[in-house]
């Protein structure tokens, strides 16, 4: 299979920071590559330089071939782009919208309305194709600036955080919107902080922290580096801590990790439930006054500590303070929050 | 598509978006024309009573060419602050992304703003009429007197496009032309003789393009004395032209520079 989206030794400084810092990735046609990492890591100017928005200081990328640099008025026709935070026109319907870029893209009158028709319906915009796009929820606009990139049927299609601020049912209409255009043959670069969504939609995946490339393969090869299950707990009292850390040592296959702030404690575990039955076992007549206790999958964070050992900023900004009630948790796929 | 089929078609279409929003928030064209509506009446009756015109001229007379001027170059504002926005809400990025002609953005935004000057002069006019304005030329001259007015706000819309590219907040760019538009149009012909202005403000009103633009329409509409003595210095012996001259090197210097800005900027 060939690659749809080449990108070697890319550096990006701004003055007084390096956002990038010698990315290396490839996208083959067809696929879906989930470029992770946290605020700040490099995404967003990964996208950017793709995109022909951004001009590299060193290194060379290619989408279907073309070069982003020579070729990028060629490299527009060919793909869409959905930035982080919805492009589209206030002033103008949802109608209004998708005709104009339609039209931008040098598509006849006839077949731009035609083209938005469909797109309104296919994302359940129709009732309100009618009204300016001001009126539009942040859910609906997302909807509609997708539907925007994908007016001229693009071979590549790059989504920068899709779904960052919708709901959990509107996340799901995404996936399932992302997942139809892949099975239709589209490329798809798709960036989000969530290993759950990246692990669901994407083939490979990329993590990035800091502009540099910290790990890439499929889901299960970065599970497989950042280990199995999580087994959680969090206890009533602080004091508490050290006596269930030691405990459950045995159970753990690598370091355990507790917070004093929020009485959490997390261990790295093999197995499923039955682990959870040993461990609470081992706590019995203890005293260890248990609030919640759980099994989860590893998240982004988990990957975080311990490819690079240290959290994303966010999950450090919250554990530094103790008033915040966190970070919004990583979505689970299928989860009914 | 030939590439100028494609700009052309590209500016039409930025050019009728633009449109689309002045009709969703009718305000813009309220505001647009209240505010110039408010300075004749407030300049005719207020001030002009104390304004002495050379010649026996009415007041209205001369004024109102003045206010045209003052007002479509207000006008031309708009162009920066628009474009301001639509790099703020990310539109810009989306533009840029398409392959659409490079020029396409700047030309419509331009184009359409200075449709909406058509109208508000428009408007002037018909206020003018009710205060006491007339034109005593042909219709031909009256045309070339509102192209004059239209051509230097067209201008000044492709330098306030650079300054909203490069100043990037709407408000911001509309402050910052207030303070350079407010003295450019006050230091000049516009609302007053300057012949009594001291002698450094008087050379600078002389240079000033909109004193020319002001003084062209003053003589395509006919609002000059007959037989009076010329206004001192060669610029507004030969306004037309010296406005010319100016229109061209605001285009030649920041049609390029506008685009080339356009094409590096990047939005959030
Ligand atoms: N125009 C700019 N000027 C200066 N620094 C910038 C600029 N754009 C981005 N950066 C910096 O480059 C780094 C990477 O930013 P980028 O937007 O690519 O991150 P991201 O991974 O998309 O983050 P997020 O998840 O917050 O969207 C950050 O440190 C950011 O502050
Ligand atoms: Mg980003």
């Amino acid at each position: 299979m060939t690659d749809a989206i080449v990108v070697e030794g890319l550096v990006k400084r701004y003055a007084a920071t390096t956002a990038l810092d010698g990315v290396d990735l490839t996208v083959a046609e067809g696929s879906v590559l989930g470029l992770l990492g946290p605020n700040g890591a490099g995404k967003t100017t990964v996208v950017r330089i793709l995109t022909t928005l951004l001009l590299a200081d060193a290194g060379r990328a290619e989408v279907m071939g073309l070069d982003v640099v020579r070729d990028a008025d060629a490299v527009r026709a060919s793909i869409g782009l959905t930035g982080q935070y919805a492009a589209v026109d206030e002033y103008l319907t949802g109608f209004e919208n998708l005709e104009m870029v339609g039209r931008l893209y040098h598509l006849p009158r006839a077949e731009a309305r035609q083209r938005a028709g469909e797109l309104l319906e296919r994302f359940d915009l129709v009732d309100a194709a009618g009204r300016p796009a001001k009126t539009y929820s942040g859910g609906m606009r997302r909807r509609l600036d997708i539907a925007a990139s994908l007016i001229n049927r693009p071979r590549v299609l790059f989504l920068d955080e899709p779904t960052t601020g919708l709901d959990p049912r509107s996340r799901l209409a995404m996936w399932e919107f992302i997942a139809e255009l892949s099975d239709g043959g589209t490329t798809i670069l798709l960036t989000t902080q969530y290993l759950e969504e990246a692990d669901r939609l994407a083939d490979r995946m990329v993590v990035i922290d800091r502009g540099t490339v910290i790990a890439r393969g499929t889901g299960d090869d970065l599970k497989a580096q950042v280990g199995g299950q999580r087994l959680e707990f969090t206890l009533a009292r602080a004091v508490d801590l050290a006596e269930a850390t030691r405990r459950l040592r045995p159970l753990a296959v690598d370091e355990p990790r507790s917070d004093e702030q929020s009485r959490r404690l997390s261990l790295p575990v093999r197995g499923g439930t039955e682990v959870l039955a040993e461990a609470l076992r081992l706590l019995e007549g203890s005293g260890v006054e248990i609030l919640d206790v759980g099994l989860r999958r590893p998240d982004l964070d988990d990957v975080f500590l311990t490819l690079t050992g240290h959290a994303t900023e966010d999950a450090a900004a919250a554990d530094a303070d103790t008033t915040t009630t966190g970070r919004e948790p990583a979505p689970t796929a299928g989860s009914a929050r | 598509m030939t590439s100028l089929a494609m700009s052309v078609s590209d500016s039409l279409t930025i050019t009728r978006r633009n449109l689309i929003k002045v009709k969703r928030v009718p305000d813009l064209i309220v505001f647009a024309t209240l505010s110039p509506i408010m300075f004749v009446l407030l300049f005719r009756y207020v001030f002009g009573s104390a304004i002495p015109v050379p010649g026996g001229l009415s007041y209205a007379e001369f004024l109102l060419p003045g206010i045209f001027a003052q007002t479509v170059i207000f006008g031309s504002t708009i162009t920066g602050a628009s474009l301001a926005e639509d790099l703020q809400k990310g539109l810009i990025d989306r533009f840029r992304s398409l392959p659409m002609a490079r020029s396409a953005v700047l030309v419509g935004r331009t184009l359409a703003d200075t449709l909406m000057n058509v109208l508000t002069i428009a408007v002037m006019m018909i206020t003018g009429f009710v205060v006491g304005w007339r034109i005593h030329t042909s219709i031909g001259e009256a045309v070339l007197g509102v192209l004059l007015l239209l051509t230097f706000a067209y201008a000044m819309s492709w330098v306030m496009a650079f300054v909203g590219l490069l100043v990037r907040t709407p408000e911001v760019v509309n402050n910052a032309s207030f303070i350079v538009i407010f003295p450019i149009t006050f230091i000049a012909n516009t609302f007053v003789p300057i012949d009594g202005f001291p002698s450094v403000l008087k050379t600078f009103a002389e240079w000033n393009p909109v004193s020319a633009v002001v003084q062209g329409a003053r003589e395509l509409f006919g609002n000059v004395v007959p037989g009076a003595p010329e206004p001192d210095g060669w610029a507004l012996q030969n306004p037309v032209l010296y406005v010319f001259i100016w229109v061209a090197v605001f285009l030649a210097v920041f049609v390029p520079l506008s685009v080339r800005t356009y094409r590096r900027t990047a939005g959030r």
